[in-house]
């Protein structure tokens, strides 16, 4: 499947290589504090070069289970494996991970140079190495001219460049990020972002990155795990973490999407296998093509993301599609798309994205109207989960 | 705006009452004459009889070591209980810990300074210079303990797991990472722990043995015979003393934050790249 | 997440570590528990005759059960016969209770007028009531002395402005009036600065919210700005009426012989009398009588913190 969603940034896929070793792999990790499980049996594994993001809500266990990978928690059961070495009783100033901390961390009493020079003094490299290495480093970040700076006369976004030079410059294994963005206003974060990307391509580094920022995860990950409540829901390429969600909670959690519980009547294959399903959602009749793990009679979900949901006035032509007729509740206007809320006979409301194309559009559709709302049968998704 | 002048009423009293005794005080430590009430006339009279007054001298001598000494040990002990209040959540008997060093602080002395000396007594120590220097030490550590734990609870800990995360061991850390930045808090908790150990007399007295009567248990001895501006003179010079002290302390916390809102105008004018 | 990353494990914890624990808490157990052990044991210990003046403490640990058999209360009954002992410390709770009020009527509007005061000028005022208190207790008593004496500088003034005539003098000096003038003066630092740190954290749109729903200043005051004020309230209190009851020093400088407090009692019994199982069971009662306003106070301090 992998291989027919969304455009792919780069030939690079180890996970679909059953012969690939990973880099970094959490077996069995749980972490409790008291009572409280914030890691559980959790199972994952990471690859060489890989940018690869936590995602999931705060309080779902990503910055615990970043912090084990770090040294600064230890986990209560299970064990973390670098590069197939048990890494578990390692204290954090011996591992060959290097973090960017959401706070920056900046050392305030230290120049922006003796900021970045101060992990390469813990190893006791030759003045002239650690000086050559700062200076790379300045570069790479473009802050050559604020070397004598102290932290508190940067801005936000040099603060952030800083932090990065700063974990970058013993060149770790691994580089974690925690949250690194989050500190930054949209725009800013956008670009830094790309260079973000642009970075871990030219060092060839692997990059852990915890964020709670969907479109940020989906911009510069390799893959995504997105978790919740101490477990990894589900580990995927951004494309089919959004196109291929396997649970209701992945789907609500990425992006906008209409969920509708059901039932299935028909299915036309095997379990699993492709085919067409179809699911009675309280009245209304949905066909998927697309096969799922549940058979006849089995509660499920069915969900469509509103960009894929046509809006017409008339009922369309083809009857193999699906469709629902109601009325136009509310507009949302967003510049490049307009959102329809559509309020069903049932009062049920289903939502359609439509991109404004040209600059002056004299609106077929307004409030009040009744529409046509139909999807092809490749649209949609099943969700048993 | 009648609750602003109000309020000033309010504040050139207040500041009157807490200000006029020690003016008035300092005032007749320049008075000629004997007598409280009259003035006869400036002189430095008294700072010479002070100044030839080889108990009231020998008196300062020890409590300037005694304040020196315990002010040193207490900010090491009260540092470190600080460090034991806000990083250790559990370990046995945090409770009693944290009781320990909140009761000192609103302990009466006379109890401190009993309690204190029954001990010395009991495991027959002979009380002196020392003993006075462990139970300053004991009561100000508290203090210490205090106001480094402020310092401490708004102090960013991703600075410390920073360090280590780039390879510094923990001790270094401590060193280089955590006490440079709580410094100022140190140094005003020691010298909180000076000042508490120079005025000190109930505890002192309690304490203390041959040979190391404190400048506070001297002037006691004196006042009880009466005022005299000999007395006046003495105070005048400590009060000088704390005075200067305390308005160099404030100047250079006032240019810390001159030197903070410049970098702020610095980090904002260049703008964000 | 936030509760989580609070939550730091201490498992790097290294030996060295656990010094930063072990050196106050020992310092702490040795110089400052073991002391009131000692006093509670001499408190229910005979007089004695030999030096020091109570029987020897403590025999090895196979002695425990004639230390039991030795506990008696003979002291403490000793304080209930005595009714000089029972007027101290009834005597130093009105004296320290009249005080805290004083010091709450005088210091409340001090803290309010401070917080009310431009922010430009805060720091300073802070200042200045800090800077009395570095300066030595013992000195700022001794300065009311020659104020308050009969012939001392408010006779003085009194006389000058006519208010007194010219064969009065006031006598004021050596009665409970000067002892309360001495503890307002002394104690006033530490009642407004609590206070001023809970007023000052109060959002003034608070009063302006009040006063917008229509509540009139005065009433807003009482409804919104003196409730929020009582942490302060408390700690202040607390801060001021616990040492004030164990005060020795200004009862004795500016106190007449009638002053009771059982500080001055405890002083005499001790420094005068010698007798040390007296003073003690004088002290362990005093500290009982403070149980409950330590409590108090340490609860408020944790709250802080």
């Amino acid at each position: 499947m992998a291989k027919t969603l969304g455009p792919v940034k780069r030939k690079f896929s180890p996970w679909t290589d059953p012969s690939a070793v990973p880099f970094i792999r959490f077996e069995n990790i749980t972490k409790r504090f008291g009572d409280f499980t914030a890691v559980d049996n959790l199972t994952l594994d990471i690859y060489e070069r890989e940018f690869f993001s936590l995602l999931g809500p705060s309080g779902c266990g990503k910055t615990t289970l970043m912090r084990m990978l770090a040294g600064f928690e230890e986990p209560t059961e299970g064990r973390i494996l670098l590069q197939g070495k048990d890494i578990s009783g390692v204290p954090p100033y011996r591992r060959p991970t290097n973090m960017m901390f959401q706070s920056y961390a900046l050392f305030p009493h230290m120049t922006v140079e003796k900021n970045i020079a101060f992990g390469l003094q813990q190893d006791k490299l030759p003045k002239g190495e650690i000086a050559a290495r700062v200076e790379e480093m300045l570069k790479l970040v473009k802050l050559e001219q604020f070397a004598k700076r102290k932290p508190n006369q940067l801005s936000g976004g040099q603060r952030q460049r800083v932090a990065l030079a700063r974990s970058l410059a013993k060149r770790p294994q691994v580089l974690l990020l925690d949250e690194p963005l989050g500190a930054l206003d949209k725009k800013l974060r956008e670009e830094t972002q790309f260079e973000l990307m642009d970075i871990q391509h030219t060092l060839g580094l692997t990059f852990l990155i915890v964020t709670h920022d969907q479109e940020e995860a989906m911009t510069v990950s390799d893959r995504i795990a997105v978790m919740d409540k101490g477990v990894i829901v589900q580990v995927a390429t951004p494309a089919e973490i959004y196109e291929a969600p396997n649970s209701r909670y992945v789907a609500d959690f990425i992006g906008d999407i209409n969920i509708f519980e059901g039932t299935v009547t028909t299915t036309e294959s095997a379990l699993g296998a492709p085919g067409k399903v179809t699911i009675d959602c309280d009245g209304i009749a949905v066909a998927v093509e697309q096969g799922c793990q549940a058979v006849s009679g089995d509660k499920v979900a069915f969900a469509v993301r509103p960009e894929k949901v046509r809006i017409s006035p008339d009922q369309p032509a083809d009857t193999s599609v699906n469709a629902v007729h109601g009325e136009v509740w509310d507009i949302g206007y967003l510049g490049d798309f307009s959102v329809f809320l559509v309020k069903l006979a049932d009062d049920r409301i289903v939502r359609a994205a439509q991109a404004n194309v040209s600059r002056l559009v004299d609106r077929p559709i307004t409030f009040g109207d009744m529409v046509w709302l139909h999807w092809p049968l490749d649209a949609g998704l099943v969700l048993t989960r | 705006m009648k609750s602003s002048r109000f309020d000033a009423t309010v504040l050139t009293l207040g500041f009157a009452f807490l200000y006029i005794p020690i003016i008035i005080l300092v005032v007749y430590s320049f008075n000629a004459s004997r007598l409280v009430t009259v003035w006869g006339g400036f002189s430095l009279h008294w700072y010479q009889t002070m100044w030839s007054n080889e108990g009231l001298m020998d008196a300062a001598w020890v409590t300037a070591r005694v304040g020196v000494i315990s002010a040193t040990i207490g900010t090491v002990l009260g540092t470190l209980a600080a460090l034991t209040l806000v990083r250790f959540s559990r370990f046995p008997g945090r409770m009693l810990f944290s009781g320990m060093i909140y009761a000192p602080l609103v302990m009466p002395e006379v109890i401190t300074g009993l309690s204190m000396l029954l001990l010395f007594v009991a495991v027959g120590v002979d009380r002196g210079f020392w003993t006075v220097i462990i139970a300053h030490t004991t009561f100000t550590m508290c203090y210490v303990a205090i106001v480094v734990q402020s310092r401490l609870l708004t102090f960013d800990r991703s600075l410390e797991e920073a360090a280590l995360d780039l390879g510094c061991p923990p001790v270094k850390t401590f060193f280089t990472i955590t006490l440079p930045l709580i410094f100022p808090a140190v140094v005003a908790g020691w010298m909180l722990a000076f000042t508490l150990s120079l005025d000190d007399l109930v505890i002192s007295s309690f304490t203390t043995g041959p040979g190391a009567t404190t400048l506070p248990i001297k002037i006691y001895s004196q006042v009880r015979l009466g005022v005299t501006p000999e007395i006046n003179a003495i105070c005048t010079i400590l009060i000088g003393l704390v005075t200067i002290g305390v308005i160099i302390a404030s100047i250079s916390t006032k240019r810390a934050e001159l030197r903070r809102q410049q970098d702020e105008h610095l980090a904002v004018g260049r703008g964000a790249t | 997440m936030a509760a989580v990353s609070e939550a730091r494990s201490d498992e790097n914890a290294s030996p060295f570590r656990w010094l930063v624990v072990v050196l106050p808490y020992v310092w702490l157990l040795l110089f400052f528990v073991a002391p009131f052990l000692i006093i509670l044991k001499i408190s229910l210990s005979d007089t004695a005759i030999s030096q020091p003046p109570y029987t020897p403490l403590f025999q090895g640990f196979g002695a425990l059960s004639d230390f039991l058999a030795q506990l008696d209360f003979e002291n403490y009954l000793f304080l209930t016969d005595d009714p000089l002992y029972i007027q101290s410390y009834l005597s130093s709770l009105r004296i320290a209770f009249i005080s805290t009020v004083l010091l709450l009527l005088i210091g409340y509007p001090i803290a309010l007028a401070m917080a009310r005061a431009p922010l430009a000028i805060r720091p300073t005022l802070v200042m200045l009531v800090i800077l009395p208190f570095w300066t030595s207790f013992l000195i700022r008593v001794y300065a009311w002395i020659g104020i308050l004496k009969p012939d001392g500088l408010l006779t003085l003034l009194l006389h000058s402005i006519g208010l007194l005539g010219p064969e009065d003098q006031v006598q004021i000096f050596r009665t409970d009036y000067a002892v309360f003038v001495g503890i307002v003066y002394s104690y006033l630092p530490f009642m407004v600065l609590p206070l001023y740190s809970a007023l000052e954290k109060m959002d003034n749109s608070l009063i302006e919210a009040a006063n917008d729903l229509g509540c009139p200043p005065l009433k807003a005051f009482w409804r919104i700005t003196f409730p929020l004020s009582l942490p302060g309230v408390i700690a202040g209190s607390m801060i001021c009426f616990i040492p004030i009851t164990g005060e020795f020093v200004i009862p004795d400088l500016l106190g007449g012989a009638d002053t009771l407090m059982i500080g001055k009692t405890l002083w005499t019994e001790f420094f005068g009398n010698r007798d040390w199982p007296l003073a003690s069971s004088v002290a362990v009662i005093l500290l009982i009588m403070l149980v409950v306003p330590i409590m108090i106070f340490q609860n408020q301090q944790k709250k802080v913190a």
